[in-house]
């Protein structure tokens, strides 16, 4: 990766070369910061607040289904998606409960250990920043998949006790593929509080800054990528082809968003019956069976450009840090 | 003697600022030495740029003969490093705390413990070692800070500001410290501000004033070179007005203070008590008392920064 930097134009490869492995160390620092997070109280308040929106949607959710118990093949799936006023369905309260989660876990990696001086101790130490950063990243995501999975697991076991059916073998699949890519939406959320907590020196700051950012991303960018495409593709007189290249615009900049890249992705692997995340014009539904389900493969094929997504942008997020990271001077 | 960390033309520039400038410094097997100078002369800098925790902009640094910036796993395993007002995770106890240390320098579990435990009882903390660290004392830290340097077995010590804080009572015990670990052959280096301490423990110490070195030796040496000797003779004797022309005329006394009655301070090259006492007896006097005072790194320090004022003034 970016481990040798600055080389002294010249100098032959093996002197530039930095010796051992960039990850030395690695494996030492993701399970210090995995202890330190598991007997966090912070921790404790995240599991809990979880916990209690699984156990609420899933309540409400069963009492809804119980009356349409055998009518539907996907009954387990509508566990996840089904809302019932005034709460939200468990996947529409993951699109804002992810985040949270996951900036509340990495707001503070990089500054804490400024703050609390033990940053230089720690470099003087045989590693290299690498190990470092990657390390607090990846505990950081074992973290949240960790509490993702217990959840996921907290909703079947309910909705098998409530339910009395259990899952189907591509149900299951499907919620596996639905749980990767949670993990991979709060992936995202990692990497951007984690980088915030290498700008910013104050972690109030960083958790703000990250905050605000997914704030943004929630209210805000809909309404932005609206007035955008309004701009850019301009209705004159009405062709439908103007009202859809708009449409198409205004759709294409809303999924910057990696909120609208997981609800969408989650829309194509939980209802299976869903055909296509974009537009599709009545031509193309010539001969279509309206109501059949798609084949699990064909469910992923539509959501993988969302998840491929939502990695890219865990990558170039981290990436990002891990430049700045390099360069820090380490000084309080 | 063998050469422990060599610097040459070591600078570095943050924008306009130039932090350390065109540093030469060597240190060899065995030795401690001081590095000197008020707040923001550079001295973490300097020590960052030892470690490689910070890239200089020009010069080169030589650690165990080792380049810091390309081979900084094999320098950093082998140099310990006491950062100044060093920190530890408050809800891990220090044995914890150590521990984590441990496994990022690769020690196996079993090896970890034993050097843990070893350390934090040699430091003192062995009753303490299964505490949180938030309760601690800074004198407490410090002696951690140190358990977690001894624990890697290192060759070389790298300290920034250890006393700054302490009690006098826990900074005498670190200097105590420090003394024991000259006499089994290890080599420190150490940052201060406090000069009468470093005074205490330092072979060598070098004078830091706006990145630059600009003195560097043993501390008499630097006396001899600064204040022209440095040592102060206390003199008390009853005799008549010849006795202050007598002393003056003491070879190597450089001046007379009259300090009371029947006190006289010297000041003069070395210590010249066997003369000054011969004097005073040669001119008829009776000596009450004598003193001889080592030459004070705290005047050293003084009387250098006023003459570079007095010459920037002049200039």
């Amino acid at each position: 990766m970016l481990a040798q930097r600055s080389a002294p134009a010249g100098g032959a490869a093996a002197a530039t070369r930095r010796e051992g492995s960039p990850w030395t160390g690695l494996w030492a620092v993701v399970s210090k910061e995995m202890a330190d997070y598991l007997s966090s109280t912070r921790m404790l308040i995240l599991e809990l607040i979880t916990v209690l929106t699984a156990a609420g949607t899933v309540f409400t959710a069963t009492t809804q289904l119980r009356e349409t118990v055998g009518q539907d093949r996907f009954l387990f799936l509508r566990l996840f998606t089904t809302s019932q006023e005034p709460l939200p369905a468990f996947v529409g309260f993951l699109v804002f409960l992810v985040p949270i989660i996951a900036i509340a876990l990495a707001f503070d990696a990089v500054n804490g250990e400024l703050n609390a001086r033990t940053m230089s101790r720690l470099l003087a130490q045989p590693i290299y920043r690498d190990a470092l950063l990657l390390g607090k990243f990846l505990a950081s995501l074992f973290t949240l998949a960790l509490v993702l999975t217990t959840i996921w697991l907290l909703i079947a076991g309910l909705g098998l006790l409530r339910l009395g059916v259990p899952p189907g073998g591509e149900e299951t699949a499907r919620l596996l593929w639905f749980l990767l890519l949670t993990i991979a939406y709060g992936g995202v959320w990692l990497a951007l509080g984690m980088l915030a907590s290498i700008l910013f020196r104050q972690p109030a700051t960083a958790a703000m800054a990250a905050l605000a950012t997914w704030l943004f991303f929630t209210v805000f960018w809909g309404i932005i990528a609206g007035i955008l495409a309004q701009v850019l593709r301009p209705v004159r007189i009405g062709l439908p082809a103007e009202l859809l290249a708009q449409a198409q615009l205004e759709q294409a900049l809303s999924r910057l968003s990696p909120n609208v890249l997981y609800t969408e992705a989650t829309i194509a692997l939980l209802r299976p019956e869903v055909r296509s995340l974009g537009f599709v014009l009545p031509s193309q539904l010539q001969g279509a069976l309206l109501g059949a389900p798609l084949p699990l493969s064909e469910s992923i094929m539509l959501g993988w450009p969302h998840m491929v997504g939502l990695i890219a942008g865990t990558l170039l997020l981290f990436a990002l840090g891990y430049v700045l990271f390099q360069r820090q001077e380490i000084r309080a | 003697m063998d050469i422990v960390l060599e610097a040459r033309g070591l600078t570095k520039r943050y924008g306009d600022f130039v932090a350390v400038d065109r540093l030469d410094l060597t240190i060899r097997r065995g030795e401690v030495f001081g590095l000197l100078g008020p707040n923001g002369a550079g001295k973490t800098t300097t020590i960052l740029m030892l470690l490689g925790l910070t890239e200089p902009s020009a010069g080169s640094v030589q650690v165990l003969g080792l380049d810091p910036a390309r081979r900084p796993l094999s320098v950093k395993a082998r140099v310990g490093y006491l950062p100044d007002q060093v920190g530890f995770y408050d809800t891990l106890t220090a044995r914890e705390n150590l521990a984590y240390i441990a496994r990022l320098n690769g020690f196996t579990r079993k090896e970890a413990g034993a050097r843990i435990e070893a350390a934090l009882a040699r430091m003192g903390l062995g009753e303490v070692m299964d505490k949180a660290v938030g309760a601690f004392s800074r004198g407490m830290r410090q002696r951690l800070g140190l358990a977690e340097i001894l624990m890697k077995h290192p060759e070389l010590i790298i300290m920034d500001e250890p006393t700054l804080g302490l009690d006098p009572e826990a900074a005498r015990e670190f200097l105590e410290i420090i003394r024991d670990l000259r006499s089994e052959g290890i080599t420190i280096m150490l940052s201060s501000h406090l000069l009468h301490q470093v005074q205490a423990v330092c072979d060598r110490v070098g004078l830091f004033s706006k990145g630059k070195m600009v003195l560097e030796g043993p501390v008499e040496v630097l006396a001899r070179e600064v204040l022209g000797g440095g040592y102060h003779i206390t003199v008390e004797a009853e005799g008549d007005a010849g006795l202050e022309a007598a002393l003056r005329q003491v070879e190597g006394v450089q001046r007379v203070q009259r300090a009371g009655p029947n006190r006289f301070v010297l000041e003069a090259t070395g210590d010249l008590r066997p003369a000054v006492a011969r004097a005073v007896v040669e001119a008829g006097g009776q000596l009450l008392a004598l003193a001889s005072e080592a030459p004070n790194l705290e005047e050293v320090y003084a009387r250098y920064f006023q003459k570079e004022a007095t010459h920037a003034r002049a200039a």
